[in-house]
């Protein structure tokens, strides 16, 4: 059991090594750094001298590789660096600013579990029935009407309708004001969740229906069991696995949809800071937010790795 | 007469297919009295499992649907049963083990706890279950019943879980138990063993048995009476003795031929039945068996016989057995 558990460490700090380097490379590749996107065309009016003074400054100048292992070096010290905008320590920035994703995220696969989930078990259980209809329209609508999309229209029914708008406030924190922080955090979710849950939905549906024909199933019902109970304990704990495994997948694009839906909604998580620092050539901190959603993505798949084998003792080694 | 405890009366099993339903199913009739020892024999296809699966109510459906006739459970019937005195039934007074023992088990739990579930579904609590769980297990033989209790299905092999599905069916004391080929997917010497446990325990507890089976051999050993299936009919009733000395249908004749090693095949080859049996999808109204069969007259390509009274036995065939037994 421990064994393993080392070898999925080691390859999940590869994995993410990779993805520094990735990153690394792929921000250099960009025209223009920091210094010419603050100065804008003033750049144009310094001696190549001032530019290198500059460069050298903010550590901008030297060699890529040197920049990388600098940079390296004093993350494993616990220095993110400094925003080159802001000016801010970037432990600062996105320590302010995780903890709002870190929020939308757990909420947006809540709601995308149990719309997923709820839906995809009602289908499955009654296939070809208008509750399987209705969850699959839902599907069809989750998985081809963008997040943007739906954001938009939330917030303009929500606001011009409703006459209600809790980002408008300005972003509280959930310890400040829990009940106003989990309003400005629901809609969003709610946005992010319809993706999440139609794919949900569609491979819990395709689980059950698959299992409720396999022979066990028949076992199961032949028992006399109540129907609860054979429907979770031998229907859903068998369709866990793929569920599992599709939620992994989906919050990989939570991550991603995350970026887009902060910014729909105005909240100051770290998918907007990785929008205005990537305008800003902002390297330090794009490399961090970077860093931390593939962190992100590699341990919540590890977790599920983990929990295949609590689910399923086939896949337990002995 | 004697009482009855499962009958059959003309079961119609369908398969459909957008708006066309194709009967595999077609009429049978079967009855078991209490305590008796019944064998459904006949080739794949022939439709002994859908029968089976039928009496339970746990046809995949859809596709397959029943969809004509009465299973009545003393005196019940189950065919127009609700849901929940289905459930009560089921694995109460009936319990079924099934073909393939290694897929009949849930992969995900515990083989003790799948076995206590059986008993808490009709009310035992935890313990009850628990003790009645560990017997049951020893009494089909599982030597250590603790450990077997704690495995998962797929740390036990093929010949322990068919004892672990006999020992579910029954733990609950059911007054019958369907067997549907419990022993093909098994090697010979664990069928023997699996064979002989079933007797046993039969015999002390007196409770009804239908064992489905395409092996006549198993059938010889086990059951009072052999009901032989073909194209979705009885073709032939008979009680074990009589079907072996005298069958009187050809088809039964031609499976005893097929038998290796029995008085009816001294011949090192071993025979085979020509032909392949019908699509039951297609069949044109006359006898089903009457392409392969080798005594075949005109009025069987007109009219499909039912089953008519042969001494002892009941059989499907138009023509007296005298007119074409050896």
């Amino acid at each position: 059991m421990l064994l393993p558990l080392v070898r999925r460490l080691a390859s999940m700090l590869t994995t993410l090594f990779g993805v520094l380097v990735v990153v690394f490379v792929i921000l250099r590749l960009l025209p223009g750094n920091a210094v010419t996107a603050s100065l804008g065309v003033n750049a144009g009016l310094l001696s190549r001298a001032q530019l290198q003074a500059i460069d050298k400054f903010y550590g901008v100048g030297e060699s890529i590789p040197q920049q990388f292992f600098s940079w390296l070096w004093s993350m494993l010290h616990g220095n993110l660096g400094v925003s080159l905008s802001s000016r801010e320590p970037v432990s600062t920035l996105v320590g302010s600013a995780l903890p709002v994703t870190l929020e939308l995220a757990v909420m947006s696969m809540i709601l995308g579990i149990l719309i997923g989930v709820g839906f995809g078990m009602i289908g499955a259980l009654h296939p070809d029935r208008w509750q399987d209809d209705v969850g699959q329209g839902l599907a069809v609508f989750g998985l081809s009407v963008p997040s943007f999309v739906i954001g938009t229209v939330l917030i303009t029914y929500l606001a011009s309708i409703f006459h209600y708008f809790p980002s408008s406030l300005g972003f509280v924190g959930l310890f400040t004001n829990p009940w106003l922080n989990l309003q400005q955090v629901f809609f969003p979710a709610l946005t992010l969740s319809f993706g999440i849950g139609a794919a949900i939905m569609r491979t819990t549906r395709a689980a059950v229906l698959e299992i409720k024909n396999l022979n066990f199933s028949r076992t199961a019902r032949g028992k006399g069991m109540s129907q609860i109970a054979y429907v979770w304990r031998h229907l859903f704990l068998n369709a866990l696995v793929a569920i599992t495994t599709m939620s992994g997948i989906q919050f990989g694009y939570l991550l991603g949809g995350a970026v887009i839906v902060e910014d729909i909604f105005v909240l100051p998580g770290i998918g907007r800071l990785l929008i205005t620092s990537i305008t800003d050539r902002d390297f330090p901190v794009v490399q961090s937010v970077t860093l931390i959603f593939a962190a992100g993505f590699i341990v919540v798949n590890t977790l599920i790795d983990i929990s295949y084998t609590i689910i399923d003792p086939r896949t337990r080694s002995r | 007469m004697t009482e009855i405890l499962l009958s059959l009366r003309g079961l119609v099993v369908g398969l459909r297919h957008g708006h066309d339903v194709s009967p595999i199913v077609r009429g049978v009739n079967l009855d078991v009295a209490p305590g008796e020892r019944v064998g459904v024999v006949g080739e794949s296809g022939s439709g002994k499992t859908l029968t089976m699966l039928s009496v339970l109510r746990l046809l995949p459906s859809p596709p397959l649907e029943i969809l004509d006739g009465e299973i009545l459970f003393a005196g019940e019937n189950l065919a127009s049963a609700s849901e929940r005195r289905l459930r009560e039934v089921r694995g109460a007074e009936i319990a079924m083990v099934y073909q393939d023992p290694m897929t009949s088990l849930n992969p995900l739990l515990h083989v003790g706890y799948q076995v206590a579930e059986a008993l808490k579904a009709h009310g035992a609590s935890t313990i009850q279950a628990r003790e009645t769980t560990r017997d049951a297990l020893r009494q089909v033989g599982l030597s250590d019943p603790e450990r077997v209790e704690r495995s998962y299905p797929h740390e036990l092999s093929g010949g322990m879980i068919q004892r672990v599905m006999i020992a579910m069916a029954l733990a609950a004391s059911p007054r019958l138990l369907i067997a549907d080929e419990p022993t093909t997917a098994l090697d010979v010497t664990i069928q023997q063993q699996i064979l002989d446990l079933v007797l046993d325990i039969q015999t002390t507890t007196s409770m009804a048995v239908l064992w489905v089976t395409h092996d006549l051999g198993v059938v010889a050993r086990l059951v009072d009476r052999v009901v032989v299936m073909y194209a979705g009919r009885v073709v032939e009733d008979a009680p074990t003795r009589e079907l072996f000395r005298h069958p009187s249908h050809p088809y039964t004749a031609a499976l005893l031929a097929s038998l290796p090693g029995t008085q009816h095949s001294h011949r090192s080859l071993l025979h085979q039945i020509g032909g392949n049996p019908p699509d039951p999808t297609r069949l044109d109204g006359g006898c089903p068996f009457r392409p392969r069969c080798p005594f075949a007259i005109d009025q069987c390509a007109h009219e499909e016989p039912p089953l008519l009274p042969r001494g002892e036995s009941r059989a499907a065939c138009w023509r007296e057995p005298d007119s074409w037994l050896p």
